[in-house]
């Protein structure tokens, strides 16, 4: 029992096993409650033995079981299995971790759900847990992609959950599309990996990749084809765009799959393969340096949003950026320890949102108001994970965050630095913005006669955030004790320029959102181009929208017009020509025994003539 | 006589029944030329087996003469079933396989 990769397998199948039950057994999954306590329980088995597997494997080294799939003479094709070591491990405990709370928040969130879709969402929620788990600690390319697709599926139907709302399955259709977009790149890259070097296995990899023995000549295009599955499932520019959107989906679900995990698994294989990138250095640099623009570009985009959930999912596609900017700058271990943090505090502010939304059934943050004194135990939880969020020393997110910074000035990249250090100070004004006017000030008008369902959450939903929060401030407390493995002596000075542009973005926040001494339109006013460029999104998504109108829509209507007229035209007068030949040939047949007679006998007068001809 | 002798005999009658085949517009006419022609070929075995000397073509023209009577019963009974439901015998009008 103490070998990890046994636990870690026994954490995977749980849930595989919750899924399969609930997707075969229809009474059972009918009946909600039922399909909810079995995939919650064995959520919680499964954590269980994630941190037992963490606990095993946190002495270092790794441990394998592995199973052949599709078995060949020369070794076999495909291989499936479990590697556990730390990393994977520590990231299997998140994943089971935040997936059990949410499962458990869900009941409280969903509960005005009917019965059979109710059941429908843990069966979801089971597959994604397994899938997830399955990605984190895939041995090889080929699990580790079957698993990246399939986070992608559950990602799609749990955006569309709500499928009758148009804006839930068109927001599921681009989430989909987007990453697909991204993930063919991927498998692009992996199989000329396996072109080159002959193994998708990880560890095989690795000790070529010691033994300087993958061929360097065109191994940037493969590190960058694998980037842009990893920008796709991450949301870094280009590719945010579905982000935001996925926000139709439950709260719940974008806590899950949108801030803590499926979102992070880009940001995760790159901390698994960065002994790989680190061969192509060029690449490394387009990592580092579109983070640092996605970090920039969704902090703006995230100062002008009013939809709460959408604040966070811009929120969410920052931080992104930020440990995409380290793992370029080349130290994976600052972005994987931010990935860890975030999971917890976006966790967190996304389930406190969902509590808000639960509330006071509105998204928008200038109609909510005043609810600090109606909500006080979820505000004290949204301002532990915005604290965290903004960097705030003793809160999660202070001590990953300046290693990042730390990183990518021990990298060598002095302007993703600034660039960073600005975007840290946005995210502490636009999460305090939110706090501030949806948290403080007055009670909105709209809200004076429903004042009285404006409440705390129901258990189910307060206990995950309890948890959530004090997780959030208990890594922020003791994470620097047990320091994570430094790489790299970060300079002096940057602990303080963290603190002091989280300070002056709240204090800022504060100014104009609070005391009002800074009019919100005067500060409009100076910025507005930016302003207004930001609030219809730089023009990305309408960017996308063309592309897909423009070139896709026609490029699939010229395809349509090639099948319906030419290739079915060819069809259709083929198939005309065989029946005017058949309705002529039957003309001969006259049912006149005598006329076959004659047919008979002249078809062996003019045989015996044939075979008598002289020659 | 000569093997020439039977065969022209056996070329005459084949003749005589393919003509009767042919030109018949009677249901039973046409199996009696189908009868001629049947003969006309074991006329031709027997010829073969006798001057030969090899008693094989004997013994395959008595099967041949056993299947048709067969097939002459078949056939009269199939004319006569025609008969009753179409009330004609007359192959002209018998066209249920025109195409």
């Amino acid at each position: 029992m103490t070998d990890p990769a046994f636990l870690a397998l026994t954490a995977l199948l749980l849930p595989a096993v919750s899924f399969l039950v609930l997707a075969i057994v229809g009474p059972l999954r009918r009946h909600g409650h039922a399909a909810a306590y079995l995939s919650i329980v064995l959520s919680a088995a499964a954590l269980v033995a994630a941190v037992a597997a963490w606990r095993v494997s946190a002495a270092g080294g790794f441990s394998e079981r592995l199973w052949s799939w599709i078995p060949a003479e020369a070794g076999p094709l495909a291989v499936l299995g479990v590697l556990a070591d730390g990393d994977s491990t520590l990231m299997l405990i998140l994943v089971a971790l935040v997936s059990f709370l949410v499962q458990v928040y869900s009941l409280g969130y969903l509960s005005d759900e009917t019965l059979p879709s109710l059941g429908r969402y843990y069966t979801y929620q089971s597959l994604f847990a397994f899938s997830m788990m399955g990605l984190v600690l895939a041995p090889n390319f080929v699990q580790l992609f079957i698993c990246w697709e399939l986070v992608g599926l559950c990602s799609y139907l749990l955006i569309g959950y709500w499928y009758t709302r148009p804006e839930a399955a068109r927001a599921a259709v681009k989430a989909f599309w987007i990453t697909r977009a991204g993930d063919t790149g991927m498998l692009v890259g992996i199989v000329l990996l396996w072109y080159q070097t002959g193994t998708f296995d990880f560890l095989q990899l690795l000790q070529l990749a010691d033994a300087g023995l993958i061929p360097l000549e065109g191994l940037g295009v493969i590190t960058f084809c694998i980037y842009l599955g990893a920008a796709g499932k991450s949301a870094q520019f280009p590719f945010h765009v579905w982000l935001p959107d996925a926000m139709e989906g439950p709260t719940p679900v974008s806590a899950l799959i949108h801030a803590a995990t499926m979102v992070t698994a880009g940001v995760y294989l790159l901390t698994r393969m960065v002994w790989l990138f680190r061969l192509t250095p060029d690449v490394m640099e387009i990592v580092a340096w579109n983070g640092a623009f996605t970090a920039l570009l969704a902090a703006v985009l995230a100062c002008v949003q009013t939809d709460i959930k959408r604040v966070l999912a811009y929120s969410t596609v920052s931080q992104l950026g930020y440990m995409m900017a380290a793992i370029g700058a080349g130290f994976a271990s600052a972005g994987f320890l931010h990935l860890l943090t975030h999971g917890i505090f976006k966790a967190l502010l996304f389930l406190g949102a969902g509590a808000v939304i639960h509330a006071s059934a509105t998204n928008d943050i200038f109609q909510m108001g005043g609810l600090g004194r109606r909500m006080p135990q979820t505000t004290i939880v949204f301002v532990v994970g915005a604290l965290s969020l903004a960097g705030i020393p003793f809160f999660g997110g202070f001590f990953s965050k300046e290693e990042i910074l730390g990183a990518t000035l021990a990298g060598g990249f002095p302007g993703v630095f600034a660039i960073l250090l600005f975007a840290a100070f946005l995210t502490a004004f636009y999460m305090f913005r939110v706090i501030f006017i949806a948290f403080g000030g007055a009670p909105a008008p709209s809200h004076g006669g429903g004042e009285s369902h404006v409440h705390d959450a129901p258990p189910f939903m307060a206990v995950p955030l309890w948890i959530l929060a004090l997780l959030a401030v208990g890594v922020g407390i003791f994470l620097p004790f047990v320091r994570w493995q430094a790489e790299f002596e970060a300079p002096h000075g940057i602990t303080y320029a963290a603190i002091t542009v989280a300070v002056l973005g709240i204090a800022l926040a504060y100014l104009v959102y609070q005391r009002r001494v800074i009019s919100a339109d005067t500060l409009a006013a100076v910025l507005g181009p930016i302003r207004v460029a930001a609030q219809r999104r730089f023009w990305l998504d309408d960017l996308f929208a063309g592309i897909y109108r423009g070139i896709m829509l026609r490029f699939a209507w010229a395809v349509g017009w090639v099948d319906r007229y030419l290739v079915d035209g060819v069809l259709n007068v083929l198939s005309a020509w065989t029946l005017m030949a058949g309705d002529r040939l039957r003309r001969i047949q006259t049912g006149q025994p005598q006329d076959y007679v004659y047919g008979v006998a002249l078809g062996v007068i003019a045989l015996l003539v044939w075979m008598r001809w002289p020659r | 006589m000569g093997l020439g002798a039977y065969l022209t005999l056996a070329a005459a009658l084949f003749a005589i029944g393919l003509f009767g085949v042919i030109t018949r517009r009677n249901t039973i006419g046409i199996l009696l030329g189908i009868e001629l022609m049947l003969n006309a070929v074991n006329i031709n075995l027997v010829a073969f087996a006798r001057f030969n000397a090899d008693v094989v073509g004997m013994i395959f023209t008595v099967f041949t003469i056993c299947i048709t009577v067969a097939e002459v019963a078949l056939g009269l009974a199939i004319t006569i079933l025609i008969f009753r439901i179409r009330r004609t015998v007359v192959a002209d009008h018998l066209d249920l396989l025109k195409g």
